[in-house]
């Protein structure tokens, strides 16, 4: 009964290699909150102020992260996302005003978006999935191409302003909060319940099997870029509701965020791994360390330390929890 | 040159099979018949076509010359889907599993049994356990309850090929093309899979197993077909030729008459 008791032991390592980011981020939680009691005489948590600051800090970078959670369990990658969302603010901005700036507006507005999202989604998985390029270089040039045509759209102010009372509603307060979390929901029942996340699953763990299997991978790869180009486009939506304005380096600084908040999840660049519920982990992760530092008055800088930190810390755990699983 | 006559009507029979790739004639009319319940061994050297030979009978392959025929009838394929359809399953080399994910998602790769759960279809993962325990009772594999639900890629090496043996027999595969199954297996695990393929073999399954290993072909097959730079070598039943003569017509005449002149 020896083998059973290291079983159980190797259950329990396993256990924690994947519950850690959830005890990881308790314990930031607890360590800001401890802090903020100490030093300030304030509470960090128990605050809705600072619950939906986070949650709104968290939102932008999900949303991308929840599409690029699906490209790297193919073991692609998304670079094109960051530039794609500033596009998608700049589109949805002029288009609006151009339509006329009402309601239906709006609506002409965000469909627009959409389709310019899915057209760029569509090129970056048509070149990784049937031309063979790899999505690293692929999505690379996508990254220019949507970086240049957001700039471009944008004219000589790089920001458009809108103000638009629909567009200001989904903008406002826990509007984004709430839209992320649905479309989470949405993505997380997709990935984990349809054969369309079981055939993203079988896509990176083998893709040749997959084909054998008689999955249509060209066709599944493209739609997972397309999914993940529009999701990055209601990022830049709710970027323009949220600030009224549309910027075209809205998203650059969320590109990394992105593909970090899905590696602290649990995904492995490698594919195969990964869920939407460890890529929201990640973002929250991600959202209160750079909220809290700044709560706690240290230096803004030090966020990008953390952060890197996190991420290290999170590739060796996934290669010592591989390595667990090997050796079992 | 003597070829055996097949006593039972074949289930699958391939025609005067010819197939190019750019100037190389990868396969010269070359014809092959199983029939249920027999085992036929497809030995050669490298490059001998064997491999080319069950992409043609696979559907992966479309061959410029010849027929194939199944169950008497004339079939036609545009992909491997429709070899898959007729019951006409291939386990590869590498097995095609996808390493990440469990027993039962292996099993029904591509062909998920969906229920309804408000309102909407899901995958019906606790069908698709409960099958996958059964497959493996069936094959006689011992595999935890733990290890059934993780990742595939922590079994053995043995237990992996059977799970691609236990997908296609739950498939109801009535030809069963296996490539060097036990090219990467330890010794007591190439014994295990013999006994699965004896097992098939029982149950009326056509098997047709390409391998180098002189000794699983004569402990299993009935019939040999060899093959030469694309060509049929030579055709025997098991129980009238011997190790000798097999490897014969593997490398050729003139190679054999050089290599024992040089023992003489």
């Amino acid at each position: 009964m020896t083998d059973h008791t290291v079983d159980d032991k190797l259950g329990r390592l396993t256990l924690l290699t994947k519950l850690w980011p959830w005890l990881f981020l308790l314990a930031l939680i607890v360590f800001f909150e401890a802090w903020a009691q100490i030093e300030v005489g304030r509470t960090f948590l128990f605050s809705s102020y600072n619950i939906q600051a986070i949650l709104l800090a968290a939102s932008a970078p999900l949303l991308l992260a929840l599409g690029q959670t699906f490209v790297i369990i193919t073991s692609g990658i998304d670079l094109s996302v960051g530039f794609v969302m500033g596009l998608a603010a700049v589109v949805v901005a002029q288009i609006t005003l151009i339509s006329g700036n009402t309601e239906i507006a709006l609506f002409i507005g965000i469909v627009v978006t959409l389709l310019v999202c899915a057209i760029s989604g569509w090129i970056s998985g048509t070149l990784v999935a049937r031309l063979g390029v790899p999505a690293f270089i692929g999505t690379l040039g996508m990254y220019g191409v949507a970086r240049g045509a957001g700039f471009l759209s944008a004219g000589s102010g790089m920001t458009i302003s809108i103000d638009n009372p629909l567009l200001e509603w989904l903008g406002t307060g826990w509007m984004p909060i709430i839209v992320t979390g649905l479309l989470l929901l949405v993505l997380h029942f997709v990935l984990s319940q349809t054969k369309f996340g079981q055939y993203t699953y079988a896509i990176g763990g083998n893709l040749q099997s997959a084909a054998r299997a008689g999955i249509d991978v060209k066709r599944h790869l493209i739609k997972i870029y397309i999914l993940s180009a529009a999701f990055a486009g209601i990022g830049g939506i709710v970027y323009t509701a949220r600030y009224a304005a549309g910027a075209a380096n809205a998203g650059e600084s969320m590109l990394l965020d992105s593909i970090a908040a899905v590696v602290i999840g649990g995904a492995s660049l490698f594919g195969g791994t990964g869920n939407v519920v460890g890529t929201l982990i990640g973002a929250l992760i991600i959202a209160v360390i750079q909220f809290g530092l700044i709560f706690i008055d240290i230096d803004a800088f030090w966020q990008f330390i953390a952060v890197g930190v996190v991420i290290i810390l999170s590739v060796l755990i996934d290669q010592y929890k591989d390595r667990l699983l090997r050796g079992a | 040159m003597t070829t055996p006559v097949l006593e039972a009507r074949p289930i699958l029979e391939a025609r005067n099979v010819s197939i190019r790739f750019g100037g190389v004639e990868a396969l010269k009319k070359v014809s092959l018949r199983v029939a249920p319940g027999e085992v036929l061994a497809l030995a050669g050297d490298n490059g001998a076509g064997k491999s080319t030979l069950i992409k043609v009978i696979s559907g992966v392959y479309h061959p410029h010359e010849g027929e194939l025929f199944f169950e008497g009838q004339p079939l036609e394929m545009r992909e491997p889907q429709d070899a898959r359809t007729k019951g006409i399953e291939t386990i590869y080399q590498d097995l095609a599993l996808a390493d990440n994910l469990d027993v039962g998602s292996n099993i029904f790769l591509g062909r998920e049994p969906m229920h309804r759960r408000f309102g909407v279809n899901v995958i019906d993962r606790a069908h698709m356990r409960k099958v996958a325990r059964q497959v493996l009772d069936r094959l006689d594999i011992v595999i935890p309850d733990k290890k059934l639900t993780g990742p595939v890629r922590t079994l053995s090496g043995g237990q992996r090929q059977a799970i691609a043996i236990g997908r296609a027999i739950y498939w109801d595969a009535r030809v069963l093309i296996m490539d060097e199954p036990t090219a990467a297996l330890g010794v007591p695990e190439q014994r295990k899979v013999m006994e699965l393929i004896q097992g098939l073999k029982a149950e009326g399954v056509a098997v047709i197993l390409i391998s180098h290993n002189l000794h699983d072909i004569f402990g299993v097959a009935d019939r040999i077909m060899v093959l030469r730079r694309g060509e049929l070598a030579g055709e025997r039943l098991v129980k009238e030729t011997d190790g000798d003569e097999v490897v014969r017509l593997m490398v050729g005449d003139e190679y054999a008459a050089t290599k024992s002149a040089a023992h003489v």
